[in-house]
């Protein structure tokens, strides 16, 4: 369902303050500052802004990893399973989605997010992509 | 586990039934649900339906105007959140464990998404809810979602 460009953040992470703040291992880092329109539970982040801050690492990861393949494919996401485990509180978070398997057709991503120590979670996904190749005129 | 919701229990009437309008004045005017600007559209004994209507900030991609998927998260997390505490018919503190959402298409540009979340069990300590979202039309649906809620105490709440 996400149509992503593969240059810059969609409207919907601009919206929520997300940037590109580092890359490492071949995929972007993606950061979301705290603010009242990603809050659930007075000072603690919503399950849904966590969410989306994982779809979209998830789908930067898969866009740097099709361009170093040189590949111009589209995605298109399937599904997302996500796992809470410690609450987002008022603080920077940070997401990194990771490519398990780039096939033809499809793709299978994992995507974490964390606040102060990567080695703890708050949120877990994973996620499958159909992959598009673009169509060719005339064909 | 990520505690998630307004503290409601003291914006909720004392023995009055569960009122998923009311709620939804808190949870979807406040924080990220005020962002989305979620709105009630209607509940049944185990159910809760709320609505979100299309914003170009909020979609995934300007060519298209589909809507963004985590939208959609957003709204089954708190339309199936509403579903517990209507079955229950009180208000529990309870996080989100986890959700699962299948996109079966996109959500077009201008059209407002509705999200209806069903409990369709209940324990102690957890809640299993199922859900869809659609535009209106609840045979066309373009997304299920299916998740638990797990029940939490005074401590975090």
């Amino acid at each position: 369902m996400n149509h992503t460009h593969p240059a810059g953040l969609p409207p919907y992470a601009l919206a929520l303050d997300m940037e590109i703040v580092d890359n490492v291992e071949g995929a972007p880092v993606i950061g979301m500052p705290f603010a009242n329109k990603v809050q659930g539970r007075p000072g603690f982040l919503h399950g849904g802004a966590i969410s989306g801050l994982l779809e979209i690492a998830a789908v930067a990861a898969i866009h740097q990893a099709l361009r170093a393949k040189g590949s111009d494919s589209g995605i298109k996401q399937v599904n997302v399973t996500i796992d809470f485990m410690r609450g987002g509180v008022g603080h920077m978070t940070y997401a990194v989605g990771e490519v398990i398997r780039l096939g033809r057709t499809m793709a299978n991503v994992e995507a974490r997010a964390w606040q102060d120590d990567r080695t703890k979670p708050i949120a877990m996904a994973t996620m499958h992509y159909l992959i598009r190749r673009p169509k060719i005129e005339g064909s | 586990m990520t505690p998630n919701k307004p503290d409601l229990r003291s914006a909720i009437p004392k023995n009055a039934a569960f009122d998923p309008a009311l709620v939804n004045k808190l949870m979807g005017k406040f924080g990220h649900g005020g962002f989305l600007d979620m709105e009630y559209v209607g509940h049944g004994n185990d159910w809760v339906e709320l609505a979100i209507d299309w914003r170009e900030d909020l979609v995934a991609d300007p060519d298209t105007g589909i809507l963004a998927s985590a939208v959609v998260i957003s709204l089954m997390d708190n339309a199936t959140s509403m579903s517990i505490w209507t079955k229950l018919g009180e208000f529990r503190p309870q996080v989100t464990m986890d959700l699962r959402l299948d996109y079966l298409r996109p959500s077009p540009s201008g059209a407002r998404v509705y999200g209806r979340g069903i409990c369709y069990h209940l324990t102690h300590s957890i809640g299993f809810v199922r859900g869809f979202a659609h535009n209106g039309n609840p045979d066309d649906p373009l997304a299920h979602a299916s998740g638990t809620f797990i029940r939490v105490g005074d401590r975090v709440s």
